[in-house]
């Protein structure tokens, strides 16, 4: 299994383990993050940083995006998006994309 | 198994940016369709541990539900809403149904855990679950060794095949929960116990003391563990929480027979939790059976599981806080524990209508629990094992020779 003690930085390139599903509660109307025995709702920027972890993109390309899109100062968009994911990886709703050996 | 399987029973970090959605739902007091439902696919299992959460009457094989029948009970609860699936039994893998149930769940969105005895599994087995989409395995364990754990489970060799199952279980990448259930004769073990767990790479261990009633409450004299280890365990496990955050999180179940306050017993009866019977009762309770004079309704008849769940006589028995006597009525913890248990207050007064003893404020609180601590201090230690024919008690010869009796199909 990929570790569950992995430290988040602009180099990780996370992604949901396959026991970590995001998805869209029609029923609710909110997004949530299915664990073991466990629902949770992430906020709305939890859920868009969520989105971009496909284990390609790296954190530093999802602070890039995110500080663009929103016109901020790319440094506090870096500290809070690290900072999320580190807490996310913390509670094993993140991993990280193992790296290729080809 | 624990009665929180539907809660998250961790608190969201001040800037996590998550928020737990139970404690939304709670704080909007609606009876919406609760997002985990428990369904006990069948009663039969190859163990027979003395403190069983199944009730002591048994749905037979030849009543369960059939194959078809169960999808179409996945399918309507994926469509009201309801997110995750445990499935559990009985043993749930004694259904030979079973990856084709979980694949049902998978095809129609539901996230699925199974909750399993695992001496019944094969690799094979446990890699077609993962592949229809699994998600996640909690296995019991009845101690840290063959010695205790075989007795307990009355079942030769399940020890060494649980931890088999386990290392399976980590290869496949599924997240696994340890759950060990606690009493007088395996508490000493606890320490050994939580490292089994850090050695099998475990994400969660929850360590539930045994909750009399059913089986359980037929061995409480031989399980009941006294106010000494019950203090050393909360000690135990106090400090193993801090030593072992990040690796492995570990859920603590207390006995209410010690606490001054009853527990919120499925989060409030038809508040946030039901359960499927093997032969297709909707409940609110796995033990909810257990209370007589209720009729259960079931996925059998005309009525659909949202129907059951809103408008069935036994869900708004003790919904809310309306039916309740004093000194719950009054009582300012009346929507903090709800009264407490509906099954404990009918096994131990005759009446689910009662306040339930566990609380110090009940009047058999002191007479009940007095009478527990004293099988507590005494050495009845037999047990009555579970199984289809109400029981069969412990004798010296079954402790070498438990293969009869264990299937009832």
């Amino acid at each position: 299994m990929a570790s569950r003690n992995i430290s988040v930085s602009e180099t990780s390139r996370p992604k949901l383990p396959r026991h970590a599903k995001l998805k869209f509660d029609e029923t609710r109307q909110v997004w949530v993050i299915l664990a073991p025995e466990r629902v949770l709702a992430p906020d709305e920027i939890a859920v868009e940083v969520l989105q971009l972890c496909d284990g390609v993109r790296s954190v530093a390309d999802m602070v890039d995006m995110l500080a663009e899109k929103y016109a901020a100062p790319r440094e506090a968009i870096a500290i809070d998006v690290v900072a999320m994911l580190q807490d996310l990886a913390d509670k094993g709703f993140l991993t990280e994309a193992r790296e290729s050996t080809a | 198994m624990s009665d929180t399987l539907a809660d998250n029973k961790t608190p969201p970090g001040p800037s996590d940016g998550l928020a737990v959605l139970e404690s939304r739902r709670s704080a909007a007091e609606t009876y919406g369709i609760p997002l985990a439902v428990l369904l006990e696919i069948t009663h039969r299992c190859p163990l027979q541990c003395p403190y069983c959460s199944n009730p002591v009457e048994l749905d037979r094989g030849s009543t369960e539900l059939t194959t078809g029948e169960w999808k179409k009970v996945l399918s309507e609860l994926a469509e009201l809403g309801v997110l995750q699936i445990h499935f559990s039994g009985g043993e749930p893998t004694a259904r030979k149904d079973i990856v084709e149930l979980v694949q049902h769940a998978s095809d129609v969105g539901l996230y699925s855990n199974l909750i399993t005895s695992a001496v019944l599994l094969t690799k094979d087995k446990l890699a077609a679950l993962a592949d229809a989409g699994l998600s996640h395995v909690q296995i019991s364990f009845q101690g840290n060794e063959p010695a205790v754990a075989d007795r307990v489970a009355g079942l030769k060799d399940a020890h060494r095949k649980k931890l088999e199952v386990a290392k399976w279980t980590r290869e496949l990448e599924m997240p696994l929960t340890v759950n060990a259930v606690m009493h007088r004769q395996n508490l000493h073990q606890l320490p050994d116990i939580i490292q089994m767990a850090v050695d099998l790479d475990a994400d969660r261990l929850e360590v539930a003391n045994v909750q009399y009633y059913g089986w359980a409450l037929k061995n409480r004299a031989a399980l009941m563990p006294t106010i000494a280890q019950i203090e050393e365990t909360s000690r135990i496990v106090e400090e193993a929480q801090a030593r072992l955050k990040g690796t492995l999180a570990i859920d603590y179940v207390v006995p209410d027979y010690y606490a001054l306050r009853p527990k919120k017993c499925m989060g409030g009866w038809g508040r946030q939790f039901f359960n499927i019977s093997p032969a297709g009762k909707v409940l609110p309770c796995h033990a909810a059976e257990s209370i007589t004079g209720l009729e259960f309704e079931s996925v059998r008849s005309n009525h659909s599981i949202a129907w059951i769940w809103q408008n069935s006589e036994a869900f708004n028995r003790y919904r809310g806080t309306g039916w309740m006597p004093e000194p719950c009525k009054s009582c300012e913890f009346r929507e903090v524990d709800y009264g407490g248990c509906r099954c404990q207050a009918f096994a131990l007064t005759g009446d689910a209508g009662n306040t339930d003893p566990a609380c110090a404020l009940s009047p058999r609180h002191e007479e009940i629990f007095k009478q527990a601590e004293r099988e507590s201090a005494a050495s009845q230690n037999r047990f009555l094992y579970r199984n289809f024919a109400g029981g069969t008690l412990e004798t010296e010869e079954s402790r070498d020779n438990r293969q009869d009796n264990r299937n009832g199909a």
